[in-house]
């Protein structure tokens, strides 16, 4: 097993080890509430809390868990936040929760939350496993609101509500449908492998001496 | 020989189990995955109990300020309970009020009758809408048309809510409403103009209201009959 520091477990999942962009985990949520920015900010933190909270209670009592039935403790645990959460929301913010649906529901199932579980807070330390869950929450977060903007700037020429071009703009009613998400998702994954493409050509062409590892 | 290969390497992936875990007793099982259960069952439990006031409230006031704008802000209101196809003021013990439908009488500080909100929902294009609609049944009049719950198409079917001038040509429609395309109207005072491109999400509305009506007209007309005399 490759050893990480603190820092890594915390920033792998924000951005090189990304649970949207790059690992294409959790891409249900992330493709359908992210019509609005607003929507994805709240599906973001939802996410979020249920993550961290998990992962603390897995760590925590990693060791009284039997193997045998560990996959169906996490999810009792997993179910537990996602039920407060989703009650908690529908007390503060009944607009948004109406917006939400069944996606904060469908939360219990996003592979990317037990994931975190099996293959880090089962293991490690709860310290480390707390980071680990941050990090993917905030990369979860960030590829949310990512998809969020685009497409709100274009389905309906605003950001959080704000409108963007005045009413002369004709909103792209596409956008903020279900086959927008998978448009929007393919662009900025477009985006990204041609960056990371790049970066690595640029890296070997610098340091023609370990050409092999960067490839790898 | 591949699938040899395949095989050992999806072994090698799987997370060995650890050790000291391999002999856990079937009476462990149950009982981790029971006091997690029942842990769960509890802490839900005290969420629900705190979140269930306010979600309530938060419905009801959503509710008031409906009634409010369908029947034209009226000074008071009252809540009827559908039963047993007649209009009852109060419910028997025992009965609870969210079992039946409801519409509310609203009134003016002098005692006059404004008329009725009436909450219906019926399948639109996508989902069930579900919307308030103000009635006077004495002119047979819409009074005012809210929709409060939908999922039709963005852009589209939603605009049976965002199209201010389709919303507010329901005031003062008589009954029962008659939708009609754009510049097919005859003029007269029961047609609605239906939505360009929303054509079965506007139908829906109106299909709602009509239906609504039809089955709610005779028990309104028994009870305002029997409370004036």
């Amino acid at each position: 097993m490759r050893v990480t520091t603190p820092q890594q477990d915390f920033t792998r999942g924000i951005w090189r080890e990304n649970p949207v962009l790059i690992q294409m985990l959790g891409l249900c949520p992330a493709l359908a509430v992210t019509n609005t920015v607003v929507n994805a900010i709240a599906m973001g933190l939802a996410t979020f809390f249920v993550l961290t909270g998990s992962s603390l209670l897995v760590s925590t009592f990693k060791k009284l868990i039997p193997n045998q039935v560990r996959i169906s403790t996490y999810i009792v645990i997993i179910a537990t936040f996602v039920t407060v959460i989703d009650m908690t929301l529908q007390a503060a913010v009944p607009d948004i929760h109406k917006e939400l649906g069944a996606f904060i529901a469908l939360i219990v199932v996003n592979c990317m939350i037990l994931g975190r579980q099996e293959a880090f807070a089962s293991k490690k330390p709860v310290g480390r496993s707390l980071l680990d869950a941050a990090g993917t929450g905030i990369g979860f977060m960030i590829a949310l609101l990512i998809l969020g903007t685009f497409r709100e700037i274009l389905g309906s020429g605003s950001v959080l509500g704000f409108s963007l071009f005045g009413s002369n703009f004709e909103p792209w009613v596409v956008f903020v449908l279900p086959p927008g998400g998978f448009l929007t998702i393919g662009f900025v994954l477009l985006g990204l492998n041609a960056y990371r493409k790049r970066r690595d050509e640029r890296a070997t062409a610098l340091s023609p001496a370990v050409p092999q590892e960067e490839a790898a | 020989m591949t699938e040899e290969n395949l095989t050992t390497d999806t072994a090698q992936d799987a997370p060995p189990p650890p050790p000291q875990q391999e002999e856990a007793s079937p009476l462990r099982l149950v009982l981790t995955l029971g006091i997690a259960g029942a842990l769960a069952g509890f802490l839900i439990v005290f969420v629900y109990v705190a979140t269930l006031p306010i979600i309530t409230a938060n419905k009801a006031a959503e509710l008031r300020e409906a009634i409010q704008l369908v029947l034209g802000a009226p000074d008071q209101f009252d809540t009827l309970f559908v039963v047993d196809g007649e209009l009852r003021e109060e419910l028997d013990a025992g009965q609870a009020p969210e079992d039946f439908d409801q519409i509310y009488p609203g009134y003016r500080d002098d005692g006059t009758q404004i008329g009725y909100a009436i909450q219906a929902a019926e399948f639109g294009f996508q989902d069930v809408v579900r919307l308030i609609f103000g009635y006077d049944a004495e002119t047979q009049e819409i009074l005012g048309m809210l929709v409060l719950e939908h999922k039709e198409t963005p852009g589209l079917g939603d605009k049976i809510v965002k199209d201010l001038a389709f919303v507010g040509q329901f005031v003062e429609t008589t009954t029962p409403v008659a939708g009609v395309k754009v510049g097919a109207g005859t003029g007269a005072e029961n047609e609605i103009d239906m939505i360009t491109g929303a054509t079965i999400s506007s139908r829906a509305v109106i299909r709602i209201i009509n239906n609504a009506l039809e089955r709610l007209n005779p028990m309104i007309d028994a009870y305002s009959g029997g409370g004036s005399r």
